[in-house]
Parts: structure tokens; sequence; C-alpha cells
């Protein structure tokens, strides 16, 4: 990552002529109101598909599948009083995959004309073919039905792009000023939009026609006492979701109180960016003079907005099958989670621990109706009672644990990235015994409650990580008694999941995810949801992060 | 289409100037062309290229300013292109932060581009691929690895005379070998402007024998101990390195939001804070890693010191913040050089009683920035040192430490070797603190 693109994700302001767009796409800035002219026709795009099916199967394909996609994104950024940058991103193209004797190429084009299709499709063979003289074992797929002409529509209220930008400025402005109003000396926003228009099609006769939306707000507060020298931040607690513009339209059937001193508030399907930013801006200050954590055991109690991404690093990334297999051993890493180690009967986590993966849960970033290898989407059971039950899986990959259908699971970031198996909505299943927020806190005698995002890392096969959040309370003898902080935990997977004691039941169950989670060589990102309601560890190892420099 | 002369690039952007009705106007042309060949499990799993240019152009009103882009360069387009930049631009807020664009300027011309770069063929990738898979194959081992290489030109032109240009070639090889069971990993990583100098088969060799020998790994309790960090755990993965120059920034400090923050206000410019050996500089002629030599703004990339024997000599200051506080503004460099000695790691493994020898360091992420605490773990090869030898592999570790502890900890610095365009030494460093074991291989 260069520097451009580090400060672009701390939402800092970019050099001048620096193409303000979200990391790892291109896309070219657009009038926003071009993000609502329709350009892709099903039709027409049938009969591109068609020219670059054909041309893969003359060439020598025994398979082939073709991504024409429009790719739209909208980003907002702002500071204190003013607007730091506006972009609005479309990026349009095609890629198109083939089989040639038994090795993937992959080839993608701008050129979307039936004459470019079928050069793109010529290409990703002639690569294909090259790549075989190197290859062992050639490529099995599970077998795959066509559809048809089918479609799939992300079930939102109101378009995102349909929001004038002067009314988006104006909420993260107020926003801010909620922010500065409360105490905060310094607070920066952001917006994040996506829109996905992918027309898929294949050898198998799928012609999948989808329309994908995503939308993410968040912010960073910070506040300074200027004689110590000392500063603390406290970031959003909203969520990425599936969703339009109707996520940001505060309703009061989605606010969950949380524990009983904290004043947190939790959101479920639509988000209260002014109640939080000043509530943010409190918790900041408060965050200055707060008690520096003693280390030690704790029973931790986790809120699902810090618990998300604690499953999926966890339990999220060590059961993709390509990490498990060592497709990912160079970068990202590979699996403690092996054949092996599954066969063996194991526990992951303790009986309460139930994860599903999940395609289809409406609200989610992963929801789709189909993937991006054309396979229908669904849900299905990673974690069974503390047991590993099954891996997320591609159809090139299903062979290989000896089952016959893909996940529904493979994505590529854009029309011009070779599509791979990425994670699926991995989530938490509620407690099925009645069980709120406060009456878990009233069982535990010194223990920390944990909200938010903080600093997330893990080992590169999943064994040992150290999470922290953004804020952090004490709990002794069953109550909340104040704001702590330097506050993270170190723990082991498997110690941790089986130190699970109990998670509330479905009425505090909500939504968490990771907008722009990084995987494979290309780097690609992709977006993905976790649920969970607040959920109890005993006995974490927690540490104090506080240090002097100079 | 990707790769434009200097004079075809200048040409597009006389044009799309002369199209301008705005006030101000600059423009850029960004081309690249990119190819990789990954591979794991010791088969080619994909491989892949891509080419574009593309134009930026940004119009300006008075404050008002707007961007806008294409990637067609016939008159229409072009024309169209500048259009839409100054309907944003009319419609835009002031920009309270507005700067005025920059006149004429001079750059230096460091040798960044390497023909046989621009020329690798996928046959060429294959081979390499193929070399470093042959090698792990024939010691029974499985290699993962990735080969990318690019060409790229950027040019500027602006309605105030600035006029810039720069080529330039790079190819990144990584591999992580392992052994079958599992129980052994080594890594090995290298970058170059010029492929001739990439010896892939040799890189692939050193991370084999890591992994070879980082099998029957002990456990040692965490604590703080002497390390010989490889430039690979100081800048690969946003590394301990990159990180502290990146937070080398005067705003952040300025408004008392970083470690250079002074009590009270402002920041600590000319300050020691670091170990009186540590001088780091940018040089974008360096042969050795030659760099950028304009910013996003058109600014010239110069000989900086940023840290001169433990002073902090320069810090990041925008052309907005450098305005404001009447200092000349700073231009970011694509790469950093840390000065070095001539020990190599072995020599430095010689000279150790007792340490860790580090290969990299894995998912690091800042834990407070107040004091630039980071976390991570080691990984691909971890080694007890005793005596001056390498007395047996050791489990991995999660770090808990701040480069700024690190730096004031350091007991003897390495030969430089370029990494990630920057040119970094390995590091002895006393009392680093790994604060848990890892099971993870």
């Amino acid at each position: 990552m260069k520097r451009r693109d580090f400060v672009g994700l701390t939402g800092l302001a970019a050099g001048a002529l620096f193409l303000p767009s979200f990391p790892g796409f291109g896309g070219t800035l657009v009038d926003p109101a071009r993000l609502l002219e329709p350009v892709m026709d099903a039709g027409v795009n049938k009969r591109l598909a068609d020219a670059a099916l054909n041309a893969a199967k003359s060439a020598g394909a025994t398979y082939a599948d073709v991504r024409i996609g429009r790719y739209l994104n909208q980003s907002v950024f702002t500071r204190e009083k003013q607007v730091q940058n506006i972009a609005s991103t479309e990026s349009f193209g095609a890629g198109v995959r083939v089989l040639a004797n038994g090795t993937w190429g992959f080839a993608a084009t701008n050129t979307v004309t039936e004459a470019g299709m079928a050069k793109a499709a010529q290409l990703a063979v002639q690569i294909a073919k090259a790549n075989a003289k190197v290859q062992k074992e050639p490529v099995k797929l599970a077998p795959q039905k066509g559809y048809g002409e089918v479609s799939w529509k992300t079930p939102i209220q109101q378009n995102a792009f349909e929001v004038p930008i002067a009314q988006k400025v104006e909420l993260l402005l107020a926003a801010n000023a909620k922010a500065l109003d409360n105490g905060a000396n310094y607070v920066n926003s952001a917006l994040f939009q996506v829109n996905e228009q992918k027309y898929f099609a294949s050898t198998d006769g799928s012609y999948i026609d989808q329309d994908v939306h995503r939308i993410w707000p968040t912010f960073g507060v910070t506040a300074i006492d200027k004689q110590s020298g000392k500063f603390r931040s406290r970031e959003a607690l909203s969520s990425p979701m599936g969703m339009g513009y109707e996520y940001m339209v505060p309703k009061a059937a989605d606010k969950i109180a949380g524990p009983a001193g904290t004043g947190l508030i939790g959101y479920k399907n639509s988000y209260d960016i002014l109640e939080d930013a000043a509530l943010a801006a409190k918790q900041a200050k408060e965050k200055l003079t707060a008690k520096s954590v003693t280390p030690g055991k704790y029973d931790l109690v986790l809120d699902p907005n810090h618990l998300g991404l604690t499953i999926h690093e966890s339990v999220g990334h060590a059961t993709e099958l390509d990490r498990v297999l060592g497709y990912e051993a160079n970068y990202a890493g590979t699996s403690f989670a092996t054949l092996e180690w599954k066969k063996q009967g194991k526990p992951y986590g303790s009986k309460v621990v139930n994860i599903v993966a999940d395609k289809l849960q409406p609200n989610t970033l992963g929801a789709v109706g189909y993937d991006d290898e054309g396979v229908k989407t669904k849900q299905w059971d990673i974690i069974r009672e503390g047991m590993l039950v099954d891996y997320q899986k591609t159809r090139d990959q299903a062979h290989i644990v000896g089952q016959n259908e893909s996940d529904g699971c493979c994505y590529a970031q854009s029309w011009q990235d070779v599509q791979f198996q990425r994670m699926a909505n991995v989530s938490l299943k509620p407690g099925t015994q009645k069980l709120s927020v406060d009456d878990m806190i009233k069982g535990v005698d010194k223990g920390i409650y944990i909200a938010g995002r903080g600093s997330f890392s893990i080992d590169q096969q999943r064994y040992n990580f150290q999470f922290g959040g953004t804020v952090f309370y004490a709990i002794e003898k069953g109550k909340i008694a104040g704001m702590l902080e330097d506050v993270a935990y170190q723990a082991n997977t498997q110690e941790f999941w089986n130190s699970c004691a109990a998670t509330c039941d479905e009425s505090d169950y909500r939504l968490m995810g990771s907008f722009f989670d990084g995987k494979g060589q290309p780097s690609q990102v992709s977006a993905v949801s976790h649920g969970s309601s607040t959920t109890r560890f005993n006995g974490v190892n927690v540490i104090n992060t506080a240090r002097k420099v100079g | 289409m990707a790769l434009l002369s200097r004079d075809e690039a200048q040409a597009i952007l006389k044009k799309v100037l002369s199209f301008s009705k705005a006030d101000e106007c600059e423009a850029a042309l960004n081309g690249r062309t990119r190819g990789n060949v990954r591979y794991a499990r010791n088969a080619v799993s994909t491989a892949g290229g891509s080419d574009n240019v593309s134009l930026v152009v940004q119009s300006r009103f008075g404050k008002r300013s707007g961007v806008a882009t294409c990637n067609q360069f016939d008159d229409e387009t072009l024309r169209r292109c500048v259009q839409r930049a100054e309907e944003i631009a009319r419609l835009a807020p002031e920009d309270p932060e507005y700067m005025p664009l920059l006149g004429p300027q001079q750059y230096l011309s460091p040798a960044t581009f390497a023909p046989a770069t621009a020329a690798i063929s996928p046959d060429l990738r294959a081979r390499m691929a193929a070399d470093s898979i042959a090698h792990c194959e024939g010691r029974k081992l499985t290699a993962a690895g990735y080969l990318e290489d690019g060409t790229r030109f950027t040019a500027m032109r602006n309605s105030k005379g600035l006029e810039a240009f720069q080529q330039s070639t790079t190819v990144d090889f990584s591999v992580t070998v392992r052994t079958p069971d599992g129980a052994g990993s080594g890594y090995a990583v290298a970058d170059y402007t010029d492929v001739a100098q990439l010896d892939a088969k040799a890189l692939t060799k050193v991370a084999a024998d890591k992994a070879a020998g980082s099998l029957g790994a002990k456990a040692i309790e965490p604590g703080k101990y002497t390390v010989i960090l490889e430039p690979a755990a100081l800048v690969s993965d946003e590394g301990m390195f990159n990180r502290l120059m990146y937070a080398l920034d005067a705003r952040e400090a300025d408004e008392g939001r970083s470690f250079l923050s002074k009590k009270g206000g402002g920041n600590r410019l000319g300050e020691k804070l670091f170990d009186e050996r540590v001088t780091i500089y940018s040089d974008p002629l360096n042969t050795q890693a030659p760099g950028d030599v304009f910013d996003g703004d058109g600014l010239p990339v110069k000989k900086m010191t940023w840290i001169e024997k433990g002073v902090v000599k320069n810090v990041y200051y925008s052309r907005f913040w450098a305005d404001k506080n009447k200092r000349a503004p700073t231009a970011f460099p694509s790469g950093f050089i840390m000065e070095g000695g001539t020990q190599s790691v072995q020599d430095m493994i010689k000279s150790t009683k007792k340490g860790i020898l580090v290969t990299r360091l894995w998912y690091i992420r800042d834990v407070d920035p107040q004091s630039l605490l980071l976390t991570g773990l080691t990984r691909d090869g971890t080694f007890y040192i005793e005596n001056g030898k390498i007395k047996h592999p050791i489990k991995n570790m999660r770090f808990n430490e701040s480069p700024i502890i690190m730096l004031n900890n350091v007991e003897a610095i390495g030969r430089p070797q370029r990494l990630g365009g920057n040119l970094i030494p390995p590091l002895k460093i006393r009392d680093f603190t790994f604060t848990s074991l890892s099971d993870a291989v």
C-alpha cells in the first residue's frame, strides 16, 4: 500500500490529482447523475455474453463464464465543518473465465462489443493453454445446472444514488457539528455507497442479471487534552450494510439500549448518525481520564458491533477452503482448521457456539441471489454445537472435500479481476434462552464490556489473536463500573471459542461487517457481514497497551 | 496505448489545456501495464495482466475546483472531460484549503526505467514460477509464490506552465515455501527496477532453506529479547518502518493527535527522539532504489533528510499546511533510505550472544497512536540464536512494540538492501517485546 492509499483509508485528505476512488477499484470519475442512468440491458448483455461463450468454445474451452459488470461507487469525505472529497465513479467492462486443457484462463476487456468479447475469450483460452503446461491436476468443477434467464436485486427501499449529494453532505456535517458541540476537537466522517450491476452467463446455460447495493456511514471523533498531550478517539458504532439509503434514516424500533451505565445504543437496520456522533464525542472525552486497565484474566462481554470482526478473523477466514488447502500460503496465510484437524473431532468452541455461513440473509453485505460463478446462494452450518462441520467452497474445490456442490461463495471485486473463493456472511446464532445484556452482565463478577472496532491482528493460521475495541467498561460484581482504557485481549481461537459461556437472545441480534476485506494476489476487496448477539467469554487474557515513549 | 512517450503524453495534455475555459487547469495522464503469475501447491494457479491509461483533469474557478477523468483520448472525449470538470467546479463549494497551482518546476532524472522489465513476457513469468516450483519439488517442499511486474508513466501539465514526466518499471517477487506436513515455513521477497537483477531461484532457495530449517520449532517464553529483524520484517506487510515514516505528518502533530505532538501545542520537529545511529533520508537519484521525482501536486521530490542522528529533521507538510505555517511544503517520497553499515545478517548473528532472528512480521496493526504501539506476529522463519549461531527454530510469537522504542534500542545496523522501493538495513534491537506464543506455522 502506498501512502496515498494509506491516507485515503484513514480518511485524511489526499493530494490534488490522486484519483479519489475506493481501494481496489479503478473506475472513471463521473457526474453523480450518471450513476442513475440505465446502461445494463439484459437483452444486449445476453447477445454479448453469447459472443464470448461461443468464441471460448470454438477456441477449445470446455467451460466458460462471462461477467459483464458495471460497478458504481460514491464516496463523501468530510472533516469538521468542511467537505474534503466527493467522488462518483463508474467502471464498466467484462471478464471471461475459461477452462481449457483442464486449466483456468482469464482475460478482461472494456471493449464490450461482440468482437471485443470474443477477443477476450480467445485470449483467456490462450492463457489457459499456456498455464496447462505446468499444471499437474486438471481442475474439476462441481456440476451446476443452468438457471436460464433469471434476476436478483438487493431489496432496498431507497437507492442511495438517488439522494442528492447535498443532502448527504448536510447529514455528515450535521454529525460533525454534533461531535464538535459535545466536546470533540476533531471529527472525520465518510459515507461509502456501492452498486454492482452484474450480468453473468455461462456455458451451463445460466443468464443471471443482478443489482447489488451496499452502504457504509462511518466517522472517527478525537478528543485532546492539550496540557498532557493525551488524545483519544472513538469510532462510529455503525455497520456497513447491504441496504439502500434507508439505513441512514433512524427508526426507534432499530435501537437497542446498551448496558445500563454506558449510555450506548446498538443499531439494527437503521443508524442514527447524529445521536452516535454526540455520544462519541462525550465518550472520547471520557476516555482521556478513564482508568488504565490492570492486566489479567477477565470475563469479556462483547457487543455485536465488536464481536463481528472477531468472528470474521477467527472463524470466517479460518474456514475458507482455499486457505485450508494452501492456495493463500504466500500472502493471507493458511488455517489451523485443516482437513486432518477436522477429522480429529476436537471442539472448535463450546456447545453454545453455532456458526452459520449465509449468502441469503437480508441486509447483509454478502447477500446475492447467485455468486460470481453462477451458483444459487444458500445458508449452511460451519460450526454446530462447537464442532466444525463444514468449510466455505467454490465449484473447483467441492470435490476435494468429497462434496458435489459449491457453496456459492465465489466473488470478484470487479469485471477485470478473476473470481475466487471469498467469505460468505459468517454469523453466530443467537442464544435460544431469553437473555438480555443487562441480565448477562448481572452474572459477571470481574469483567470487561467491549463495543466497536479497534485494533485487530491475527496470525496467518488463525490461532493467536489480539483485538481491541473503541469503548471499554469495567464490570464489577454484576454492574458496569466506569470506563476503562488501554484494553486489548489476546487469545487462541480454540481456547477463546471454548470459553464462550452464553450468548444473548435474538432480540439483541445485530450485524456488523467489513467493507474492504482484502485477500489474494493481486489483492481484491470484498464486503461481508457478521451477525451476533452480545456474547460472554470467560477468563480471557487482557493486556494493558499503554506505553511511554520519549 | 498503455505506455506513452513524453512527447506523446504532453501533446495530449497540451490539447486538454487548450480546451479549458477555467481560471486554472491541470491535467495528468497515468498509464500502466502489469503482468503477474501466481502459484501455490507447486502449480500455477492464476496468471493475468492489465493495461490502462487514464486522464484526470482538474478545473478551477476561484477557490472552486472539479475533477473528471476519461480513458479515451480523441478530441471529442477530451473536450467533454474538460467540460465536465468545469461543470463540477462551478457547482462545488469553495475549498477552504485551496492552494494555487504550481508554476514550472525543475525535476531530477533518475534511472527508474529498465527496458528489460518493460519487455517481460508471460513466458518469462511462467519460467520463473516453474524454476521456483522445480527447486521445491526437488527438495520435497511446497511453494506458493507471486511475481508481478509493471511499467508505468505519469505526465502532468498545467495552465501555470508546469510540465512533468516520468517512466518507471518494477518487478516484485515473493515466495513462501512450506514443508509437506505444514510444520516448517520460510519466506523470501525482493523487488527491483531491472528484472535482470531478479534471481527467483536463489530467492526460492533462501525460503526453502528457512522452511527446512524451521522444522521442530521449540516454544520459548514470551518476553523481552534481542532480535535481528531482517528487512522483510521491517517493511513487508506495511511494517514497523513504513508506519513510522507515514506517521511523520506535521498537521496531525500540530493538531495534537500524533506521537510528534508537543505537550501544550506544536510539534517535536528538531527533537532527538531516536538513537543517534538512526539516519533516514530519501533520494530519488539513489541508483539501487530510484524513486518518483514529483508528487500528486507536481511538487519536486528531492533528496531530503527526515531523521538525522536520531533527530527529527523534517516531517511531511502538505502545501496547505506549509503555507499556513510559513514553511516550505514537502513532497512525500516513494521510498526511504535508512543508513546502515557493512554487516550482513550472518555477521550480526555471529556477534549475538542470545537473541532471535526474525524473517517476517505479519498482520501489523496500530494499537495506540499516542505511542505508535503496533502489534503483529513473527512468521515464516523464526530462529533462536545462542553464542553467535542459530541454535534452533522457535515457535512464532506476537509482539507489541513501538517503532519509536525500537529505534531507541538499537544494538547494530547492517547493510541496507532494497525492499518495497526502500533501502533498509537489518536491525539488531535489544528488549523487543513479545507478549504471547502462537502455534501458527
